[in-house]
């Protein structure tokens, strides 16, 4: 910033004559050369390192144990992914990725689609009706917001044991959608729908289904899409609770996996297959955020503001 | 807000809220009722007998030394997550504004980290800073410098921090960029003209406007700190070398489920809660001010 303004000291708006969509005056040539320079920087900071996890993962143990490592993809890229994903691990129990990789998408599904459903139905309850008890009924939900699960971890364990949901996607997938976030901003959005078109349905004799299926939830699409995608990396992304309630190897979503794969003390951690695994874990999320990008971007920036 | 027109059912909304309540009963208020219950008793060490202690376990708590090491902990590891990701993410996003091509693409390719799990970058950094076979870990020694994260403290602590940082850069981008886009470009273009250089416009008119953002981000980026970053702190470090990157939340989860000490760990989660309720209150309040309901 200050070396790009140094360098731009003497430019004036009366310099520029080109003015472009979305571009504003006094921004000089040189001043944009070193705005691409720093985004060049920042890309490399970025992308980096997960470039750096795809190269290890095509490389032999014995290259990757002699550091440094070369910066071009080695040719084990078939041998490492095919035992990864079809041979078994032998420090996580010999479950092969694809286990793994199955159990983290039932449970980033399950929370998306789980808290998505239940927080539509809720908001349409408590904006659409009027009720006794309503207001409680907000608050009981609102508060929820408040507490992570990561702070109430030990008595949510207990009941997990109590109703016998260790190892199980119920177990996995349950406590995550208890919260109210999705509520919150679906109550926000229905709230700006105007009370015209509900009286219009009213008087066409559409009941509240009718209304729900027909006008509600075509109106909410994108924000259902953009909220689908935000829950399905907070779930494909989770660390401490599957970590707790899963016990057996083949229950572990790939992140708890690919920790207990990884051991600093001996000398026997098969490298190239936790960088295989490490790439498997951080490639579906980000096809999701890539190819939902539109929708992504602006329903974090609109939703959470 | 105007009087909204509604549907005239007496019973479909309570059949309609029950799912979510049904959830956030058993999982939420019962779990969280009894954390505020044990953090009033204390266990002897077989389980055997409960006793009620009323708030001795807060006092132990808060007088333990290593409490206040998490304490310490977090609090540096807090302001230093939020303070690199935010002005890393700032520099990006102010120089990605300036730019007229590729926008689309810069913005493509600095947002993949927000798809990674938090424990899956620590481990990335990791592989990468390792002193037994680290790329970098190797350049480092390499030039002479002693670098060891897994027996040295600060340097334990400045691997988590980056690895957390980094993870963060993407979000706090997208919202600098959208938060950079509001500013009224006739602002910026008078200034411009009345003779304003690049560095004197941020700092006078942008940085001020980006208030509002860089505040919701700060709350954002504190939580995160606090709570997300659990999988890199264990996943990297496990609270060590000693306990020099032992944060709150891994000691709630290290007392209870490695040390089984129920009461202390209980009265620890209750600190935390007070510690969220606090932020998101902080957080709602910004919230009420910038929505408009319709």
């Amino acid at each position: 910033m200050a070396e790009a303004a140094a360098v731009n000291g003497k430019s004036t708006a009366a310099k520029l004559g080109r003015r472009e969509e979305g571009n504003m005056l006094g921004v000089s040539r040189t001043s944009r050369y070193i705005a691409h320079a720093v985004l060049i920087l920042g890309v490399l900071i970025v992308a980096f390192p997960i470039y750096y996890t795809f190269v290890a993962s095509t490389h032999s143990l014995q290259t990757i144990l002699r550091p440094p490592l070369p910066l071009l993809p080695g040719d084990r890229f078939f041998e490492n992914y095919y035992q990864t994903l079809f041979g078994g691990v032998g420090r996580i129990g010999g479950v092969p990725a694809s286990t793994l990789l199955f159990n983290t998408l039932v449970m980033a599904l399950g929370i998306a689609i789980g808290k998505i459903a239940i927080s539509v139905l809720s908001a349409f309850a408590i904006v659409f009706f009027r009720f006794p008890g309503r207001m409680v009924f907000f608050w009981i939900i609102f508060i929820t917001l408040m507490l992570p699960v990561e702070v109430r971890i030990l008595p949510t364990y207990k009941v997990m044991v109590d109703l016998g949901l260790i190892d199980t996607y119920a177990g996995l997938i349950l406590p995550l959608i208890a919260s109210a976030t999705a509520t919150l901003l679906f109550r926000q959005f229905f709230l700006t729908i105007p009370g015209e078109l509900i009286e219009a349905a009213r008087v066409d004799g559409a009941g509240p289904w009718r209304f729900f299926k027909d006008i509600l939830m075509p109106l909410s699409k994108t924000n259902i899409a953009a909220l689908f995608v935000i829950m399905f990396i907070y779930g494909w992304t989770q660390y401490l609770w599957p970590l707790l309630v899963t016990n057996s190897n083949s229950m572990n979503t790939i992140v708890i996996a690919l920790r207990k794969m990884i051991s600093f003390a001996d000398a026997d951690t098969q490298w190239h297959l936790v960088m295989v695994t490490a790439v498997l874990a951080m490639l579906p999320p980000i096809l999701v955020v890539l190819f939902m990008q539109r929708w992504f971007v602006k329903g974090l920036v609109e939703t959470e503001k | 807000m105007s009087p909204r027109v509604v549907f005239p059912n007496k019973i479909l909304p309570y059949a309609l809220l029950l799912p979510q309540l049904v959830i956030v009963g058993i999982f939420f208020y019962w779990p969280a009722s009894q954390a505020l219950y044990q953090s009033v008793l204390r266990e002897d060490p077989f389980g055997l007998r409960t006793t009620f202690v009323g708030m001795r376990n807060f006092q132990r708590v808060l007088a333990d030394p290593n409490y206040l090491n998490a304490v310490e902990n977090t609090a540096i590891f807090s302001i230093a997550v939020a303070f690199f990701a935010m002005s890393i993410a700032l520099l990006l996003a102010v120089m990605a504004d300036k730019i007229i091509k590729g926008k689309g693409i810069y913005r493509t390719m600095l947002i993949w980290p927000y798809a990674i799990a938090p424990a899956i970058a620590g481990m990335v950094w990791l592989f990468m800073f390792n002193p037994a076979m680290g790329t970098f870990a190797f350049m480092l020694r390499s030039a002479g410098y002693a670098w060891d994260p897994l027996l040295k403290g600060d340097q334990a602590m400045i691997l988590v921090i980056a690895a957390a940082a980094w993870k963060q850069i993407s979000y706090n981008f997208l919202f600098f960029v959208a938060g950079l886009q509001a500013i009224p470009k006739t602002l910026i273009e008078a200034a411009a003209i009345d003779g304003a250089g690049e560095t004197k416009r941020f700092w006078t008119i942008i940085f001020p406007l980006l208030a509002p953002t860089t505040f919701f981000l700060l709350v954002i980026n504190t939580t995160y700190a606090f709570f997300d970053t659990f999988g890199i702190i264990h996943a990297v470090t496990g609270g060590g070398p000693g306990k020099s990157t032992e944060t709150l939340v891994y000691k709630v989860y290290h007392d209870g489920f490695v040390n089984l000490i129920l009461g202390d760990s209980a009265a620890q989660s209750v600190i935390l809660m007070v510690i969220v309720i606090v932020l998101t209150a902080i957080q709602f309040r910004y919230v009420e001010k910038k929505v408009h309901y319709g």
